[in-house]
């Protein structure tokens, strides 16, 4: 009890000093994070309304797919991601490797799938319930797409939400490609893989209490702005 | 159309990935002057890099990036490029290192010792010996529950290296009294913590320890527990792209009497934890 105390009173103390530490992990940690996420929508979204309005032999083992690699254990996306970018590696030539940019390709590896496999579930059911008025319209499947992307963009920033969830809060893959170097690839959950590992519990424990206020505020915030989106009338 | 401001959506979206993008990689610090240093969890948690590299850094503009890691793990990086300079406390593996082409030249630097740390009950009464052989020879005859590191790292070998001159078969007894926890020194001392485990650590590491519940040293002292580190240019033969001259710079800094000093200077809690042993 006296530990969760502590580590209660050591997040307090980190936040309302605005310790320097501190906000140079948190920033390092939205900025990949928030990165990843972008990069992820982008190639995830349409691949996602693709997949679920695309008819040809072998879509439903690519659903399949798809859905499993939502699994994708962080380790092995790191690792991949660390054997392609390491200087014996086929993309060793840019030095990518240790850096926030190596960060920002594992996580987008890690949560493409989960954006593209939701998405996909949200058009599928979309393209259920309107599918007949956009076609009678003169849409076909490929038309609609942009349309039922924007039809469904309240269902569709839950799965961008679950992405950034993923990525916020992982540490495996980021720990191997990012080798959690102090100013420049620490982020919050090495700094917590750190803290553990040299013992200093409460510490860990109040980075872990900061993190999870972190994605408070920011799923806070998407929700409202849904909210006032919808008042609007969007 | 509907569709037309979606359009317009996904198009702003590729834009602002872009700009993303942009931002991530340009947080690399293209500009910075840096060297990448494949190193050990002992230095970096010790806190002795916290010493030594603001002063290197104020004399040189060179900055140095730590990956920390075991000592296995730290040559895998270094052998495949992925580092400047290699600094890691095995020295077998780093003669090994230099003599297949992957590194330049071995430097000795410092040195600190390992101690047997574990529960104050001591039921395996290794309290006070000088003997590590012994001590180990005594936890397996009593089946005291021990946690290794089981990750090839420097400490793991040493630890490895004593069982064997102890002629005790430690992998008959892997999962029983004997833990592998395949992982760092901080995270195996938690587990001993947990345990009421002996452990072997490095002096470093576990006076920057904090969870030790009722682990103590038990024993320390033994000539055998010696814990030599050695620090070396990664091969630009091999690896063309390896910052020579300001990684070679580092090098020069660490065993120059003002980089011995700065080692010798850093005391946690009053007392040094490595003491510089370059000789030319």
């Amino acid at each position: 009890m006296t530990d969760l105390s502590t580590a209660f009173a050591t997040a307090l103390r980190l936040i309302t000093t605005l310790d320097a530490a501190l906000v140079e992990i948190v920033t390092l940690s939205l900025r990949v994070s928030f990165g990843a996420v972008l990069v992820a929508c982008v190639l995830g979204l349409p691949l996602g309304a693709a997949l679920a309005l695309a008819r040809f032999p072998g879509r439903q083992a690519l659903v399949v797919l798809g859905n499993a690699l939502m699994g994708l254990p962080p380790v092995v996306a790191g690792l991949v991601v660390y054997l392609l970018l390491s200087r014996a590696g086929p993309l060793g030539e840019f030095g990518l490797l240790f850096t926030p940019s190596a960060m920002v390709i594992a996580q987008v590896v890690l949560i493409t799938p989960i954006i593209a496999a939701l998405a996909r579930q949200v058009v599928e059911d979309l393209w259920a319930s309107l599918g007949e008025q956009l076609r009678s319209l003169g849409a076909g499947p490929w038309r609609a797409v942009p349309t039922l992307l924007w039809e469904g963009r309240f269902s569709l920033v839950t799965v961008v939400l679950a992405g950034f969830g993923r990525s916020i809060a992982e540490v495996g893959a980021v720990i191997i490609v990012g080798g959690n170097i102090a100013h420049v690839t620490r982020t919050m959950t090495t700094a917590i893989a750190l803290e553990t590992s040299r013992g200093d519990l409460p510490l860990a424990l109040g980075l872990g209490f900061v993190l999870m206020l972190l994605a408070v505020l920011v799923n806070g915030a998407a929700y409202w702005i849904r909210d006032f989106a919808r008042a609007r009338g969007g | 159309m509907r569709s037309l401001i979606p359009m317009d959506l996904l198009r702003r979206l590729t834009l602002l990935a872009c700009a993303a993008a942009t931002l991530a990689w340009g947080t690399a610090g293209a500009e910075e002057r840096f060297i990448t240093v494949a190193s050990t969890t002992s230095t970096e948690q010790s806190g002795l890099f916290g010493h030594l590299l603001p002063r290197f850094t104020a004399k040189t503009g060179i900055a140095v990036r730590v990956v920390a890691v075991g000592t296995g793990q730290a040559i895998q990086i270094a052998e495949r490029g992925d580092a400047d300079v290699l600094f890691v406390h095995h020295t077998p593996s780093e003669e090994k290192f230099v003599a297949d082409g992957f590194g330049v030249k071995r430097y000795p630097v410092m040195y600190n010792d390992f101690v047997i740390v574990g529960p104050k009950a001591d039921p395996a009464a290794i309290r006070g010996g000088s003997d590590a052989v012994a001590a180990f020879a005594g936890i397996a005859r009593a089946q005291a529950p021990f946690a290794s590191r089981g990750d090839d790292s420097g400490t793991h070998k040493a630890e490895l290296a004593l069982w064997k001159a102890a002629a005790v078969d430690v992998k008959a007894a892997s999962g029983q009294w004997y833990r592998e926890t395949g992982s760092g020194m901080g995270p195996t001392l938690n587990t001993a913590a947990g345990l009421g485990a002996y452990a072997l650590t490095d002096r470093g590491t576990w006076a920057a320890f904090k969870n030790r519940g009722e682990l103590e040293v038990l024993l320390a002292g033994d000539p055998r527990l010696f814990n030599p580190y050695g620090i070396i240019l990664v091969n630009p033969a091999r690896h063309p792209h390896v910052k020579a001259a300001d990684g070679q710079a580092f090098i020069d800094w660490v065993i120059s009497p003002a980089g011995q000093q700065a080692i010798a200077d850093y005391k946690v809690d009053g007392e040094p934890l490595f003491f510089p042993n370059y000789r030319p």
